[in-house]
């Protein structure tokens, strides 16, 4: 299963003069240079969706940490997201907090009420928490819409929010930097996340999915690690709101509807559970795929939407994630080590 | 200084190869050519309003038919509908796609009132016209703020302003109840209510009840409307839930005054499944023509309707209303066109689009007509209140005119 | 009073309808060991093939039952076709599957029938004796067709070997091929059977909801909470849940909170339900050995 990091105390192995580990740095490298590079040499319109992608990137990682690593299902993180895109939008529309600073706020927030969710939840297993959660997205639009609340979130009409602007003396149209304030916020995120995964914390996660009991008596405490799960968890997913009411520039009940979080759970088991890069690939699946069926049916695009779920199922059931091991997996033992050092 | 003369020579070079090869040239006006106009639209093919979804498939039908007819001043009209599942990011996405990387001239009828707010602004700072768009909401008439923007139909606080004052004039003791759709559709008929009630309303209106469209019956709220004492009702909701609020009032032997939103008025959809006997005495509004009333059979607007339905969608329900509608709506969209003249700036665009005069459409109601200018972003204001006999609408009273925005 | 007890009555003929599809989804459950988020849209669809035979002149019994072996064999041919492949996957993998079903079955529907709303006939004269200003005929014969089908269900696990056969399949696939079951067709007979229960739900509550391919929607939700709160293992339960959940949602709009709350109100009410016996209130409590 995915426990990351390299533990290895032999010599490590060669392939074509670099150790594994090199040629991951590497890789990362050449994507950090490459989403950098990205705005430069696209459309406007295809940046705003590069920066969506980074958007459910992040609170795909949130909801795999919480589902693909320790097993909590979870259907409702739509929910989450939600509360992140409001808590930014009513400060932006009632407040003089400045855009960036909402963004931490949000995730404050997200922690807390996750947490808060995490603890009645402890209770509840698989499915009947996947119930709870479920309740939760489906009940989230019609909380939105609550007339007494509409003078905070401006009820069914929602809430415009401007989009900012980049810093004085950046040479920046508004679009790149919200693209480059998108990567400043998700690059920081997934290491913090890598590192939390790799750690005694991962595997304390994934103990607690694999066997609680067997984890609970080995003195992991794991009330307290499945409720902060939650929180973190809500935390990125959170964020991720935040950020996408920027880049939408809206919100309203109806930009959080069930599919939201129905999405959510396809783009982590498409993207790989218990993968951080399947987080981006996931991104990527659930940002393309429905302009994609768009394109090939007119009559019915979401049937051939359906269709792809269900074919990407059955090439990969591990997700893109899973299959890139395998084939990594399979490559290592062809190509083999040229020279150990 | 040779190395730096080639480096300038190349950069210009390149800077007039960018220009040439750019998608629009400066000469060409955006979204159009010499041949072909380019008109986005986003529309609800998936979701809970995919209902609606058949518009865009009328109004792209509509296109072809004039594109065959030879266009309009020489020029094909390539219609791009996008599906947003009416949701709100979904359809700025589509719209920037629209704007940005299909370079359409503008947007025309796109529908939903969260989603159209939510590229109203990227749209009017663009200065791109959003065109008839397809809602009831009340505030697509605000010139001032948002003057590339221009909604179409009668809005619904208009249509509840009109059944108020009806009220007042008629049972000004009624004990009023409101059953409505918990989102923009709904709440606007309760607002129109209280525009014209006032202090009124909380007198007079003793219970309100909504619903969402998860919901699978409303039969709960009309139980609760009837026990609170309700003799005047007003129902704010789609077809579906329409049909259950008439059967079930019939069936639990109320007789309240009814009043119905224009958007569940259609004979097939609406009245025939709900039992035509138990919709008798139903009072609402139009201002268009249902093609299932007997008395349209033969006019000859419902028929030109009918031919391009059977030429252009066959097998289409001739039965759904939002047909009728897409159809009225894009030819509208076509005056507009025709009136520019062949100057097809985007600035000329809304010039027409907000100076059409009396223009009378085949499926509107004979008196109602199309009116638009500079101060009145509302092109169709009028509608006939109509009465349910139990084997058609029968239009009673003069053409009212609303207030609009 | 009268108007409380109306709004009982009212619940509970909603409940009826989301006990039907409750009783579906624990079929599959207690088949397969699986929740199949499709099952709405399976049974939508059926209601579809069974009002173009009405619409094309059968007579209502006659397509009553078409439609259940259509409902059947659609439900064996998913099994054998589209699941099988995934048998052996992680759980999450399936749902998804389960999820790309959903969608397809909706968008078909959409696409061949239209979103106009259809009418649907009732078996059930509108004169009967039975019926009166608070419950419709059809709604009493709607809950009297869940409790027998609930009924059947329950006799066909407990006491045929059949049934036996395939919880034992579901529970543990290996020790019962030791025995010489056939696994595989165990799974395509439970879901066989799981599609033929929800075309008895679809054709039940479209009289009431109407006809409409996002029919399903709503009911699925309450549904998968009401077999949840009886418990997933637990037909009984799980047609109790229904009545709950339907009197719940109705008394809770009417006078708790109003019906601008109505749904999450009733929705907090069963996690809360969970949180405090969370096998649900008549699963079975299972106890991990180490």
């Amino acid at each position: 299963m995915a426990i990351l990091g390299e533990t290895s105390s032999a010599p490590a192995a060669l392939y074509a003069g670099l150790s594994l580990r090199a040629w991951k740095r590497l890789g990362i490298a050449v994507i950090l240079v490459v989403a950098c590079a990205a705005p430069f040499f696209t459309s406007s319109y295809h940046l705003f969706q590069l920066t969506m992608v980074l958007v459910y990137a992040i609170a795909l990682l949130g909801l795999n940490i919480l589902t693909g690593f320790n097993g909590q299902f979870s259907l409702g993180h739509g929910a989450f997201y939600a509360i992140g895109a409001y808590t930014t939008a009513i400060l932006l529309d009632q407040t003089v907090v400045p855009y960036w600073a909402t963004i931490p706020i949000a995730g404050a927030i997200c922690l807390i009420a996750g947490f808060l969710f995490g603890l009645p939840a402890l209770r509840l297993e698989g499915l009947y928490l996947a119930l709870a959660t479920f309740a939760l997205a489906v009940a989230t639009p019609q909380i939105l819409k609550y007339k007494n609340f509409d003078h905070w979130t401006g009820g069914v009409q929602g809430i415009i929010i401007n989009k900012p602007d980049p810093p004085p003396g950046l040479p920046l149209d508004s679009d790149q930097w919200l693209y480059f304030f998108c990567l400043l916020c998700t690059v920081p995120l997934f290491v913090m996340g890598w590192n939390l995964l790799r750690g005694r914390t991962g595997r304390a996660l994934v103990a607690i999915r694999e066997h609680p009991i067997a984890a609970a008596t080995m003195g992991i405490d794991t009330a307290l690690y499945k409720s902060l799960t939650f929180g973190v968890s809500a935390m990125y997913t959170g964020i991720a709101g935040a950020l996408g009411a920027l880049v939408a520039q809206f919100v309203s009940p109806d930009s959080f509807q069930l599919f939201l979080s129905i999405s959510f759970l396809v783009g982590i088991v498409i993207g790989g559970i218990a993968s951080i890069s399947g987080a981006v690939f996931g991104a990527v699946f659930i940002e393309f795929v429905p302009n994609i069926a768009d394109q090939i049916s007119k009559a019915a695009p979401w049937a051939i939407y359906g269709i792809f779920l269900i074919a990407f199922m059955y090439a990969m059931p591990l997700g893109v994630a899973g299959l890139i091991r395998v084939v990594g997996a399979r490559l290592k033992r062809l190509v083999g080590p040229a020279e150990r050092s | 200084m040779q190395g730096q003369k080639r480096w300038l020579l190349a950069a210009v070079a390149l800077f007039a190869l960018a220009g040439v090869s750019g998608p629009v040239a400066a000469a060409d006006l955006p979204g159009v050519t010499a041949t072909e106009i380019k008109i986005g639209n986003t529309e609800a093919y998936s979701g809970p309003a995919s209902a609606y979804g058949i518009i865009g498939k009328v109004e792209a039908a509509f296109f072809q038919m004039v594109n065959e007819q030879g266009g309009v001043a020489g020029h094909k009209i390539n219609f791009i509908s996008y599906d947003d599942g009416y949701s709100p990011p979904k359809t700025v996405e589509q719209v920037r796609r629209l704007v940005e990387q299909d370079g359409v001239a503008f947007t025309f009828n796109t529908l939903g009132t969260p989603t159209n707010t939510a590229i109203q602004k990227y749209l009017n700072q663009k200065k791109i016209p959003q065109l008839f768009v397809a809602t009831g909401a009340d505030k697509w008439g605000n010139y001032k703020e948002f003057p590339w923007t221009i909604g179409f139909q009668p809005s619904y606080r208009t249509e509840a302003q009109i059944y108020a004052k009806y009220i007042l004039k008629t049972k000004p003791n009624a004990k009023i109840g409101i059953l409505y759709q918990n989102d923009d559709f709904g709440k606007d008929y309760v607002l129109g209510m209280k525009d014209v009630l006032g202090d009124k309303y909380q007198k007079m209106v003793v219970k309100e009840a909504s619903y969402e469209t998860t919901d699978p019956t409303i039969d709960s709220q009309i139980v609760t409307l009837q026990g609170a004492g309700v003799d005047t009702l007003l129902t704010a909701a789609i077809p579906k839930f329409a049909a259950q609020a008439i059967r079930k009032i019939y069936d639990i032997g109320w007789k309240p005054e009814h009043f119905l939103t224009n958007v569940s008025i259609s004979e097939a959809a609406v009245l025939t499944p709900a039992g035509p006997e138990k919709a008798v005495g139903i009072i609402s509004s139009n201002y268009g023509k249902d093609p299932s009333d007997p008395a349209w059979k033969d006019d000859p607007g419902i028929k030109q309707w009918r031919a391009f339905m059977d030429k252009y969608m066959p097998g289409a329900d001739l039965t759904d209303l939002n047909t009728v509608y897409g159809y009225g709506a894009s030819l509208t969209m076509l005056q507009v066109l025709k009136q520019c003249n062949g100057d097809f700036s985007r600035e000329n665009i809304m010039k027409q689009a907000t100076n059409i005069k009396d223009l009378e459409l085949p499926t509107l109601l004979p008196g109602i007509k199309i009116n638009t200018s500079p101060t009145n972003y509302h092109p169709i204001r009028q509608m006939q209140l109509q009465k349910w006999t139990g084997k058609g609408w029968k239009r009673f009273g003069d053409i009212i005119e609303g207030a609009g925005a | 009073m009268q108007a409380f007890l109306h709004q009982v009555l009212s619940g509970l003929a909603n409940g009826g309808i989301y006990a039907s599809i409750a009783l579906a989804l624990v079929m599959i459950y207690q088949a397969t060991q699986l929740v199949n988020f499709a099952q709405g849209e399976m049974a939508m669809f059926s209601t579809y093939i069974s009002w173009s035979m009405i619409d094309a002149g059968f007579p209502y019994w006659a397509a009553f039952i078409l439609t259940l072996v259509f409902a059947f064999v659609l439900g064996v041919a998913i099994e054998r076709i589209i699941v099988r492949p995934v048998e052996r996957a992680p759980v999450l993998t399936a749902v998804i599957v389960f999820i790309g079903l959903l969608v397809i079955l909706n968008s078909v529907a959409g696409w061949i029938f239209s979103y106009t709303i259809k009418a649907f006939p009732s078996p059930f004269p509108s004169d009967a004796w039975y019926g009166s200003s608070y419950m419709s005929p059809h709604e009493v014969g709607m809950i009297f067709i869940t409790l027998v089908v609930l009924a059947l269900i329950f006799a066909f696990f407990r006491y045929t070997p059949l049934g036996l056969a395939m919880r034992a399949a579901a529970q543990n696939p290996m020790s019962s091929q030791l025995v010489g079951i056939r696994v595989g067709w165990m799974l395509a007979l439970g879901w066989g059977l799981a599609g033929l229960v929800g075309s008895v739900a679809g054709m039940m509550a479209a009289p009431i909801v109407y006809l409409d391919p996002n029919m399903m929607a709503g009911i699925i939700l309450y549904g998968f909470a009401a077999a949840l709160l009886g418990g997933i293992d637990n037909p009984w339960g799980a047609v109790l849940g229904g009545f709950i959940v339907g009197v719940l949602e109705n008394v809770a709009g009417a006078y708790v909170v109003g019906t601008e709350l109505k749904l999450t109100v009733a929705l907090v009410i069963i996690v809360g339900v969970l949180v405090a016996k969370p096998s649900g209130l008549f699963g079975r409590h299972l106890v991990s050995r180490v």
